[in-house]
């Protein structure tokens, strides 16, 4: 199958009064069309940068970015964006918030073909009824539901997820994951999510790719084994929990903890 | 009942502080050329209520005009410096500079370089004293923008224009206003420096320096008082306009 996203050889270094810092050396990295692909790895290791990187908000120093077979050289209006901070406006509505991407990128849309587009998303997400309320009203989940919202609500190719559920609590943020997985239900997109959670990669992706340490390639892929219709208490059980071990071996190897010859669990 | 609170709390205050004011001066009993009690002060405002209302108009356009200027001026440095981070570090200590420079001192220099221009004067002094909060307040309201607020638009291809509209602009409203607050009472007090100092001067500075020279201090109190009440208009005319532009700002009570 080729490739939705694809990231060729791509090494990038930051310039700072100290030197060039590399952050990212000779990463590969493909996603099928449909597909959803967390990324994960130490802190610092570069991931951010991969988001805007595939965003095209910033150039690779070396290597491209392919996007459904056209290379990325700036941004796109086919891709959508959540972050760990939900960045609504204040001054707006929760549904003007949401309708906030189709002002740039939805003129072929009525005006109430917008609204009803941003209404049925919200309602997806459990926020029927909010839709007047200003973002200070909300809970930091329910913000992260409407940004959410933001990201897909011109109906995007690709939705890059900068750890959109990071700031949130436990709980809530199981919440989120189901509310996501409802999500790619509902709505046709390709995912890129970076995350520090690794339950939170094994219960929303398919394939899993861990980075080493800075500056960071790609070190390991792994296939989710889990169905599709996974629920939450797989996590707690095998092949999950199996899964879980190797990923967690495999950031112990990128942090440099654990020596990076394969576990007896690794295939 | 909140409503009620809100007016009539500020006028019991206003109405107590003229009453120990005048029981003060009675106490002690001050001639007014010690101090003049506000009973001293009807008298001077009836005899002189033309030139009040004439010259309370050449301050107070003078001063809406030097903070218009401020505003304009204010907001394209704020936002220059808030872009550039260059434009920026070159700029600051030429703004504090000039703003430490007492005000009292750049009348006489102005007086001369623009002789008899008293408008222009008057509202030049009002546009130095009173920009600077607000180019600072801009600068620091867009440099210190989250780069996610900038990403959410330029990640759909946005140009710069468009984010600064739509949300670098909206989001500094509050500090903007926050600085205006301060520069409306800046920019009142330059334009009454200009008409106090400078000679043959007009407005209700030029009224107040008329009383000194011909020792009627009860007008000379009327005109402080007059003085305050336009500051008090202007003041509650921004915090208006805040309401409308950047209310949002503003947490719901409870």
């Amino acid at each position: 199958m080729p490739a939705h996203i694809e990231l060729r050889e791509i090494t990038h270094a930051y310039q700072t009064d100290a030197g060039p810092l590399p952050v990212l050396d000779n990463l590969n990295i493909k996603m099928a069309e449909g597909s959803f692909t967390a990324v994960v790895g130490p802190s610092g290791c570069g991931k951010s940068t991969l988001t805007r990187l595939i965003a095209g908000l910033m150039r690779p120093d070396e290597g491209q970015v392919w996007l459904g077979g056209k290379m990325v050289t700036s941004p796109r209006p086919t891709v959508g964006m959540a972050f760990q901070n939900p960045v609504l406006l204040e001054w707006r509505t929760i549904l003007r918030n949401v309708m906030l991407p189709l002002e740039i990128v939805g003129q072929r849309m009525s005006r109430s073909d917008q609204e009803a587009r941003a209404r049925e998303l919200l309602s997806l997400v459990g926020l029927e009824g909010f839709e007047d309320k200003r973002p200070s009203e909300l809970s930091g989940g329910m913000r992260q539901r409407a940004s959410l919202c933001r990201a897909l609500v011109h109906r995007p190719e690709v939705l890059i997820l900068d750890e959109p559920f990071g700031a949130l609590d436990a709980f809530t943020r199981e919440d989120l994951w189901q509310t996501m997985a409802r999500l790619r239900h509902e709505e046709k997109f390709t995912a890129v999510l970076i995350t520090h959670d690794l339950r939170e990669s094994v219960f929303l992706a398919d394939n899993i790719v861990v980075l080493s340490g800075r500056p960071a390639t790609s070190q390991y892929v792994l296939a989710n084994t889990l169905p599709a219709d996974r629920t939450l208490d797989d996590l707690y059980a095998q092949p999950a929990t199996e899964m879980l071990a190797i990923l967690r071996h495999q950031i112990q190897v990128a942090q440099g903890r654990a020596p990076a010859e394969p576990q007896e669990a690794a295939q | 009942m909140t409503s009620l609170r809100k007016f009539a709390a500020p006028v019991i205050a206003i109405l107590l502080f003229l009453a120990g004011w005048e029981w003060l001066v009675w106490v002690n009993g001050w001639p007014t050329y010690k101090m003049a009690a506000p009973s001293d002060l009807w008298p001077a405002f009836w005899k002189f209520r033309w030139l009040f209302l004439e010259y309370g108009w050449q301050t107070l356009w003078r001063t809406v005009a030097g903070l218009a200027l401020a505003i304009v001026f204010g907001v394209a440095v704020g936002m220059v410096m808030g872009f550039s981070r260059t434009v920026r570090d070159g700029l600051y200590p030429l703004l504090v500079g000039f703003n430490a420079i007492p005000k009292a001192t750049v009348v006489p220099i102005l007086a001369l370089m623009f002789v008899g221009q008293h408008d222009m004067n008057t509202i030049l002094i009002a546009f130095m004293i009173s920009f600077f909060p607000i180019a600072v307040s801009v600068s620091i309201g867009l440099s210190t923008l989250e780069p996610e607020y900038r990403d959410i638009l330029r990640s759909l291809g946005a140009s710069q224009v468009t984010v600064f509209w739509k949300i670098a602009l909206p989001k500094t409203l509050p500090e903007f206003f926050g600085a205006l607050k301060v520069s409306v009472t800046l920019a009142f007090i330059g334009t009454n420096l200009m008409e106090i100092i400078s000679p043959h001067g007009r407005g209700l500075g030029a009224l107040f320096d008329s009383g000194k020279i011909s020792s009627d201090y009860p007008l000379m109190f009327a005109v402080l008082i007059a003085l305050a009440l336009l500051g008090i208009v202007l003041y509650y005319i921004v915090v208006a306009l805040e309401k409308t532009f950047a209310g949002w700002a503003e947490r719901a009570p409870g």
